[in-house]
């Protein structure tokens, strides 16, 4: 038998001998949660063990009056607008890049920030906007670039900030009281940026214990042990599983960079509302690269798709198949919610690796 | 989109490294983790990397593995 294999035995026999009663476990991360349901963890968990998804996918929580701002943007015959692939296929209010694009806009798919310097030195005539979605393990990534494109002078590249802060949402969360969850698996890659500190609330105001985790299976299996073990010993505190990336100060560079770049600012998040200081946006200093100013394009608040429970489901209030459209108006080739659209999306995992189980 | 795929440094220019992620390479960034050296594996996102992967750790990681198996040995049917 593979070590693996039995490691993994070890650890699936650790849980069953301590589930004790019914428990529910948020893992915050989507791409926690794919991992969880590509390898087929939920399958060797006790019946008392529950794993619920959380807010931890950025595509899904950018809400839908942000996604529209990045439409019009796309309709200014100047614009060239540049965004990680996720976001194409998830539906504004009456539109998607992706249908944007087959319009003729000028939209390009990238896989790194840096590729937007690139295609700004290479189209001087253009304004190319950088619509930069993402958590703290993105936004130092997003933060060197505008810093590069200052440095080399580039002056066509702009950013629409659309970023976006872990602890805030998961203190939103909490305060509601409705999540109703025992304990935290944490974002292994946003903590490899924020490391340990920033989580100590969930210990100190709400009692809950937590574990930083990695995204192989064997990661999970261990997280969810390392929880098992404290409920055991009566103990509530951030643990960390992913020592192998991630120290308890976080990487001290990125987080400098991130701050000379950003400010934080009050932004919305679908199914969790507007929450204090839990967005990025541009420092003054960097004014004239923020697009939304530049461009003078004001954010509207719009209501979510009439049926789509993506706003519960991202909250852990509801799973995928609660949801009336899930898996009938709604599925991965035609998303009505940005849950069925991105690749870590829980109505999407649910859908892929879930029906059946 | 918090993706990070582990690498190893094959060689560095500047600021930009050559990265060898299982036989396929590819350039990163390492602005965010200038640290790097070649023949450290990094972690890459986004086409930066962020962190130094520590090996003594990914070693070690089953010293939660070891305790468990201990405190199970006595009761365990032991099917490895």
């Amino acid at each position: 038998m593979a070590h693996e294999d039995v490691l993994a035995q070890t650890l699936v026999k650790e849980i069953l001998r301590l589930v004790d009663g019914k428990l529910r476990f948020m893992e915050v991360c989507g791409t926690h949660t794919v991992s969880i349901f590509r390898s087929g963890i939920r399958s060797l968990l006790p019946k008392g063990l529950e794993l619920i998804s959380g807010p931890g996918c950025p595509v899904c929580v950018t809400p839908v009056g942000e996604i529209d701002r990045a439409i019009a943007l796309t309709r200014l015959k100047e614009v060239t607008l540049l965004t990680f692939g996720d976001l194409m296929r998830v539906p504004g209010a009456s539109s998607s890049l992706s249908y944007e694009r087959a319009l003729g806009r000028d939209i390009r798919v990238i896989t790194s920030p840096l590729d937007a310097l690139k295609i700004a030195v290479g189209a001087q005539n253009r304004k190319i906007v950088l619509f930069a979605v993402g958590f703290e393990t993105t936004s130092p990534a997003i933060a060197a670039t505008v810093k590069e494109a200052r440095r080399r002078e580039i002056h066509n590249l702009y950013l629409l900030s659309s970023q976006r802060l872990i602890p805030p949402a998961i203190k939103t969360l909490l305060s509601s009281g409705k999540a109703n969850v025992d304990g935290l698996l944490l974002p292994g890659h946003v903590s490899v940026i924020i490391g340990k500190a920033p989580y100590s609330f969930i210990a100190r105001d709400f009692s809950l214990m937590g574990v930083i985790t990695g995204f192989e299976p064997l990661d999970i299996l261990e997280g969810i042990c390392m929880l098992l073990r404290q409920k055991a010993q009566g103990r509530s505190e951030i643990e960390n599983q992913y020592r192998r990336a991630v120290k308890d100060q976080g990487n001290r560079l990125a987080l400098q960079i991130m701050e000379e770049v950003f400010q934080p600012v009050i932004a919305r998040w679908r199914g969790l509302g507007k929450i204090p200081d839990s967005g990025l946006t541009l420092r003054e200093e960097f004014e004239d690269m923020d697009a939304a100013k530049v461009f003078d394009l004001p954010l509207e608040d719009k209501e979510d798709p009439p049926g789509c429970c993506c706003g519960e489901v991202l909250q852990g209030l509801k799973s995928p198949p609660d949801c009336p459209l899930f898996g009938k108006r709604c599925t991965p080739d035609d998303p009505i919610g940005p849950c069925m659209v991105s690749s870590e999306g829980s109505c999407g995992a649910f859908y892929t690796y879930g029906v059946l189980q | 989109m918090c993706l990070g795929v582990p690498g190893k440094i094959v060689s560095i220019e500047k600021d930009l490294a050559e990265i060898d992620f299982g036989g396929i390479k590819r350039e990163a960034s390492l602005l965010l983790c200038p640290e790097a050296t070649e023949g450290d594996y990094v972690l890459v996102h986004v086409g930066f990397a962020i962190e130094r992967l520590n090996e003594g750790e990914a070693l070690g990681r089953l010293r939660l593995l070891k305790e468990i198996e201990e405190t199970c040995l006595g009761s365990a049917e032991d099917g490895t």
